[in-house]
């Protein structure tokens, strides 16, 4: 997850201006696809849900494009050229997860909500509270993930268009083009455009990859051994600029390079998986995904061809990661001293394979990652932002169904030009952390919640208010006063030390925390009557669809 | 928009309380989560060993099984391969004693809804 490596000088590879044209084509391409799905975003179930028109297969692929954000795709290939095994176990943790949203989550989701994870919630609750609640973890899972795709671009455009960091006109004009980019696709296409930006994404990025993948197991008579081999015996050592160097060899094929140096790394790396697991069930713009098919059973497709395209992206990353240590001149070496640093891994191989033109392939595919991505997450947080703060909360529910879109767009556009000041803002920050953080907020604040309210029937408003707000106000402090803020070499504040926590991960404590509140406040408001009514329409409509939104037909 | 999402409003539709004490939901209920539960608590598990054996036993991870491929490659990959199973057989468990029960009440409750 180490999107926002500071880069030294470019490195002298690729064409700047092939990687612009190829990703000028890939944007006119989507600008064509989004102004045509544009005659359809009137309603709130269009611009939110795409009419709920898309199968499952295609809901699926552009689950697989929302969730393959540039951290999985350059991060993880980039995590293994240099950190070895320890980076393949991140792409498992990634993978594990899709099975809670598939059990658990996905199809009852899909059959009691209409938008947003607070018309789940508020199905049996005190509405004007729990959306509320709702609403705030959602914008700051958002934000925080949002953030860090926008910082990331930073250090990708250092790598691609060879504009050095300390040109920050330069990046924030990259970073503002991208940003307006990206507003135009949601004012544009609401949600259909979105998820075909998504699906157009993913396609090329599968593609990418698999031709990668290939072409370095060709090279090695298809012997995943013999790769392996060669990356071992290419990287005796790893040397960086300010580091120590640091044995590889053989060390690379098993765990414990990045975590396994002390107890607390090993503690913190369990804290971080745990994250992973439980986090991608409660991360809303992957809930919101599941609005856009028209029954349960279309959710369940969706899942499944995530899961399985998600699945071999990420064997594929195992190819790329060890590949790029084995064939790049210098491996890890080199790649950790390359501008973006271990995000180059990806795009150094595919110009060592493919030349200018291969580079100028991934390069685009990397930028419309950050671009797909940025969008979905706009688009939910517009959404929650409209319907359950503005429409629901604010307006008690009173208001016509064309006002609230059109305060979704405008929260949109807001959005947009946030992500953009603070893509320039933190570029040159240290901010890795907040991928984590937002995987441990969307477990700690979303995950218990929305499956205590699909499967415990004494569940009330007191123990939603207490899991959501509990874990999201304790992940949020221990991350403040965890190493990743303060008091190490890779700390956002170098000059002071406030850190009490030891663990950079909060997952290990605020997940149990906000699940143990959610019982806890359940049971301190407990003179809260069930409303028996109620959790049978839930129960009965969560499992049959019965009631649940049609499609639109136009 | 055929329903309303707002607790405090409206009639209670009786239909669903009903439907809900019907054998044929309880049974529907029942198949749902003898099979998502036990099974979640066995893939959550089989990942923490995972990451327990990761974390603890690197040694024992880095056994060479045949070439260059050791025991934390192969454990890897199975998390892999147990992924996808679970995925197909939930799937297949789903269509033939999940979906047509889930079906039939879903038509029984909207034709008595209309």
């Amino acid at each position: 997850m180490d999107l926002l490596a500071q880069g030294a000088a470019p490195a002298s590879v690729g064409n700047p201006l092939l990687n612009i044209g190829i990703f000028a084509v890939f944007v006119v391409v989507t600008l064509v696809v989004v102004f045509r799905a544009s005659h359809t975003t009137g309603t709130a179930s269009d611009y939110y849900a795409a009419g709920r028109s898309f199968t499952g297969p295609q809901n699926g692929i552009a689950i697989s494009g929302d969730y393959l954000s540039a951290a999985s795709f350059l991060g993880i290939a980039g995590a293994i050229a240099v950190n070895g095994y320890d980076g393949f176990l991140y792409s498992i943790g990634f993978l594990v997860a899709w099975l809670v949203a598939l059990l658990l989550v996905a199809e009852l989701l899909r059959n009691t909500g209409r938008y947003t994870m607070g018309d789940v919630l508020s199905f049996r609750m005190r509405q004007r509270p729990v959306r509320a609640a709702a609403a705030t973890s959602t914008l700051v899972v958002s934000f925080f993930y949002l953030l860090a795709q926008m910082a990331g671009a930073g250090a990708l455009i250092a790598l691609l268009l060879k504009i050095p960091n300390s040109n920050t006109l330069g990046q924030g004009l990259v970073i503002a083009a991208v940003g307006i980019l990206m507003i135009t696709y949601v004012l544009v296409g609401g949600m259909k455009g979105t998820t075909w930006v998504q699906i157009i994404k993913a396609a090329l990025l599968l593609v990418g990859s698999a031709l990668i993948t290939v072409w370095v197991l060709a090279l090695f008579g298809f012997s995943l051994s013999a790769l392996l081999g060669q990356a071992v015996s290419a990287n005796p050592v790893l040397e960086t600029a300010g580091g120590q160097p640091k044995q590889l060899g053989e060390k690379l094929l098993g765990p414990g390079l990045q975590y396994g140096a002390t107890l607390t790394a090993k503690i913190d790396f369990i804290s971080l998986s745990l994250a992973l697991v439980l986090g991608t069930a409660g991360l809303p713009h992957i809930l919101m995904r599941f609005y856009t098919v028209p029954s349960a059973k279309e959710a369940r497709r969706s899942v499944v061809w995530a899961i399985w395209l998600i699945g071999i992206f990420y064997l594929f990353t195992l190819v790329l990661g060890y590949g790029a240590a084995a064939l790049v001149p210098g491996g890890a070496t080199t790649i950790a001293n390359a501008p973006g640093r271990t995000n180059s891994a990806a795009p150094l191989l595919a110009f060592e394979l493919g030349g200018e033109v291969l580079l100028g392939f991934i390069s685009a595919v990397a930028f419309a990652t950050i671009l797909a991505v940025v969008a979905g997450l706009t688009i939910t947080a517009s959404a929650s932002f409209a319907h359950d703060v503005y429409a629901n909360v604010i307006k008690s529910g009173e208001v016509p169904p064309d006002a609230e879109v059109r305060v979704a767009r405008i929260t949109a556009v807001v959005i947009g030009v946030i992500a953009i000041a603070a893509g320039i803002l933190a570029r040159n920050q240290n901010i890795a952390f907040l991928v984590a953080l937002a995987f441990a907020v969307a477990a700690s604040a979303n995950l218990p919640t929305i499956l205590y309210s699909l499967f415990w029937k004494r569940f009330n408003t007191t123990g939603a208010l207490w899991s959501i707000y509990g874990g999201l106000a304790s992940c949020v402090l221990l991350i403040i006063f965890s190493p990743a803020v303060s008091g190490s070499p890779t700390a956002m504040v170098r000059d002071v030390d406030f850190h009490v926590f030891p663990l950079a991960n909060p997952g290990l404590v605020s997940i149990p925390l906000s699940f143990l509140l959610g019982v806890v406040g359940t049971y301190v408001g407990g003179r809260q009557p069930v409303v028996e009514a109620k959790f049978a329409e839930m129960e009965v409509r969560s499992l049959t669809g019965a009631g649940s939104e049609k499609p639109i037909v136009h | 928009m055929a329903d309303n999402d707002q607790p405090a409003e409206g009639p209670v539709p009786t239909v669903y309380q009903e439907v809900q004490r019907t054998p044929e939901f309880q049974e529907l209920r029942r198949r749902l989560r003898s099979f998502v539960f036990p099974m979640s608590a066995a893939f959550l598990l089989w990942y923490l060993l995972y990451v327990l054996l990761a974390s603890f036993a690197p040694a024992f991870m880095a056994t060479k099984l045949w070439g260059n491929i050791n025991i934390g490659l192969v454990i890897g990959l199975l998390q892999f391969v147990s992924t996808f199973a679970i995925t197909t057989v939930y799937v297949r468990y789903a269509n033939r004693r999940l979906d047509p029960s889930a079906e039939r009440l879903r038509v029984m409750i909207e034709e008595g809804e209309a």
